[in-house]
């Protein structure tokens, strides 16, 4: 999880990471229309894409969601957690199958995770549950205006 | 964004997002596939996917990459205190540099929290987003009291959005 590919990339799948971030098709053969557009068979990028997500380089290929179109709402929460708790507590949060991302970050805060869910209702109670079974203060940080989501990555 | 109304999903929309959700089967007809799990047609697949993508209910389709394998392991969440009446004129400007991925307003925590917008900035060392977050000072000016950049240490989870079918 810590990011530690061992793969090599070479440029094809630098064209394929850079070039498929989105625009993906819904045709009947969509990776064969893709994979005209990057001068490759159907064949090779699907096993391109498949040893990427593999090695974990790609966390997975298809569609990205979008939670609060869904009704659904998200929140980004954190905690400041003892050094000496810190493996337990992650995985206390972790458990909840609501926390979508988790990072450690360096700082008095020094948990800062996701939680997303349909209900909004089940946002305030995982919330709840985590400060219960951890004992430990929440705070919760939900987004007031999103000046900007689009994340395009060079590989 | 979110001034759209809610997309309403039927139960058939809520199967084929739990079928895609962790990803697309990796064969050459995959709408097909999710179709055949799913006791429908590949076209009726294809349609509602199409139709979710337009209403931006899927923020778009295909390659998610993991920036930690990419090397940009550097991920360093910039905070900043901005004034409260100047906050939303210059948020934009600040989602709009390109190497900023997602940019919020979220609320202060004092004493503990004083920051009110969020700017995450990803590059491949520590060096390389210190130089971008010196960009956005300058670009935000005396706006800013104070601010600080998180870096992310480990990645604890991540998963896509779980629905339930």
């Amino acid at each position: 999880m810590s990011g530690d590919s061992t793969i090599d990339i070479d440029d094809t799948d630098r064209a394929i990471i850079n070039g498929l971030q989105g625009g993906f098709g819904f045709g009947e053969r969509p990776y064969r229309d893709a994979a005209d557009g990057l001068g490759l068979s159907e064949d090779e990028l699907i096993a391109r894409i498949a040893r990427l997500v593999d090695a974990k380089v790609l966390s997975r290929f298809g569609p990205m969601y979008n939670a609060e179109r869904l009704g659904g709402a998200v929140t980004l929460s954190a905690m400041a957690v003892p050094d000496e708790r810190y493996d337990e507590v992650a995985e206390t949060v972790n458990a909840h199958h609501q926390v979508a991302h988790n990072y450690a970050r360096a700082h008095d805060l020094n948990m800062w995770f996701v939680v997303a869910s349909e209900e909004p209702d089940e946002i305030a109670r995982t919330l709840n549950e985590i400060e219960t079974e951890t004992g430990l203060q929440v705070y919760d940080f939900p987004k007031q205006r999103e000046f900007f989501i689009g994340l395009k990555v060079d590989a | 964004m979110n001034e759209q109304p809610t997309f309403r999903l039927d139960e058939t929309d809520r199967g084929i997002i739990a079928a895609t959700q962790n990803g697309l089967p990796l064969v050459a007809r995959p709408y097909d596939e999710v179709a055949r799990g799913l006791g429908l047609t590949g076209a009726e697949v294809r349609r509602r996917l199409a139709g979710m993508l337009d209403a931006g209910v899927i923020r778009r389709n295909g390659a998610v990459p993991n920036h930690y394998a990419l090397g940009l392991s550097a991920n360093g969440m910039s905070v900043w205190d901005v004034t409260d009446d100047v906050v939303d004129e210059l948020g934009p400007k600040v989602g709009a540099l390109d190497f900023v991925s997602h940019c919020y307003r979220r609320p202060r925590h004092l004493p503990i929290w004083p920051y009110n917008l969020f700017a995450m900035v990803h590059g491949r060392s520590r060096d390389e987003v210190t130089e971008k977050v010196e960009a956005i000072a300058e670009l935000l000016g005396p706006a800013v009291r104070a601010h600080d950049v998180l870096y992310s240490t480990r990645l604890l989870k991540k998963t896509g959005l779980r629905i339930a079918a």
